[in-house]
């Protein structure tokens, strides 16, 4: 478990240290995610040193998302103020995120299936 | 009641009710009753009721919202298990990813701006498809509402969670890997949640998707705010 906090969380400290020395705006998790799979990628990390510890935050990823929700209350007068921008721009947008991506991805797939998941 | 406000109290509030959201979703099967959904009104709710503030919240709710980065880099494992696939499907993937990222910045500013929204709201719009951690770091860099972006993000997700089959079916996109994809791109970690319940398949596409747009929104979202003219 120490060994499975150990590469999670040194892969986000690299992350904030290269965001620190550099300045990019790409967020410190997207840079500590890439190093991940790099480390996995070159054998440098063998998968069962942060299976364990990976599976647990990525299968409760959902409930992480419930303080920055009630968030919310704070900005009900905002939402209400705004309140049918918000929500038919918010609503339409995802439609059309869901649509494009879909047929783009089934008008390009490639017919052979060599990629079923494990 | 000060008690209340003790932020082991409020953590345990927390868990319980996320708990008892879940049973109650199991038991009664209405993807509308989102565990997350649940418990974030019935939260809302209670604290209001009982007079404490966010801030108070906030404190106990940081300790769960810290989790937010480490799995963002535990998804580099089912990224790295991918990689073989998004090599071989690089075209496809590649292309509906870039497309599903413009499409949704640039719709969501468009319409927000003819709606005659605030330049704040509009920004804090923007990168409302992707997870939160890189929702609201993008939103920060571009001067908009971090934490109006959360709440935004959250509530992308559940109507993409809730809804995402249903229009993706009704627009005849049945493919299971464009499905899993699509969900991933446009309602990230809670639709990915969702995704995952449906099969394996689905779930290692829509977290495909919702570490592709992650990546791209964080590169491309200020280029096409400057295009738009909101920055």
């Amino acid at each position: 478990m120490i060994r499975q906090c150990f590469i999670i969380f040194g892969c986000l400290a690299l992350g904030e240290l290269i965001v620190w020395l550099t300045g990019i705006s790409i967020p410190s998790s997207i840079i500590g995610m890439l190093l991940l799979t790099g480390l996995l990628q070159t054998k440098v990390i063998k998968m069962e040193w942060v299976k364990g510890m990976s599976d647990f935050l990525i299968s409760n990823m959902g409930f992480f998302f419930v303080p920055p929700g009630v968030a919310l209350m704070l900005y009900l007068d905002v939402i209400k103020a705004e309140f049918l921008p918000i929500a038919v721009a918010t609503v339409v947008s995802t439609v059309v995120v869901l649509i494009v991506t879909g047929w783009v991805h089934q008008m390009f797939k490639v017919k052979s299936d060599g990629d079923t998941t494990e | 009641m000060e008690i209340l406000q003790n932020n082991i109290v409020l953590l345990a509030l927390t868990f319980g009710i996320f708990f008892l959201a879940r049973q109650l979703q199991k038991r009664v099967g209405w993807i509308v009753l989102n565990p997350i959904l649940v418990t974030i009104a019935v939260l809302i709710v209670l604290l209001k009721v009982m007079g404490i503030s966010y801030e108070t919240y906030a404190q106990a709710g940081g300790y769960i919202e810290f989790w937010l980065k480490p799995a963002i880099v535990a998804l580099g494992v089912p990224l790295y298990q991918h990689l073989g696939q998004i090599r071989r499907q690089f075209l496809p993937i590649f292309l509906s990813q870039l497309t599903g990222c413009i499409a949704g910045v640039a719709s969501v500013v468009l319409i927000a701006q003819l709606m005659g929204a605030s330049r704040e709201t509009i920004i804090s719009l923007a990168p409302k498809s992707v997870t939160t951690p890189i929702a609201m770091e993008v939103c920060q860099a571009m001067g908009g509402i971090p934490s109006l972006t959360a709440a935004i993000v959250v509530c992308v997700g559940l109507f993409g969670a809730v809804f995402g089959f249903k229009v993706l079916e009704v627009w005849h996109i049945k493919n299971p890997y464009s499905q899993g994809l699509s969900i991933g791109t446009a309602s990230h970690a809670v639709g990915t949640s969702r995704a995952m319940e449906k099969g394996e398949t689905y779930g290692a596409y829509a977290s495909l998707g919702l570490i592709l747009n992650g990546l791209l929104t964080a590169l491309l979202a200020p280029l096409i705010l400057k295009l738009m003219g909101v920055m």
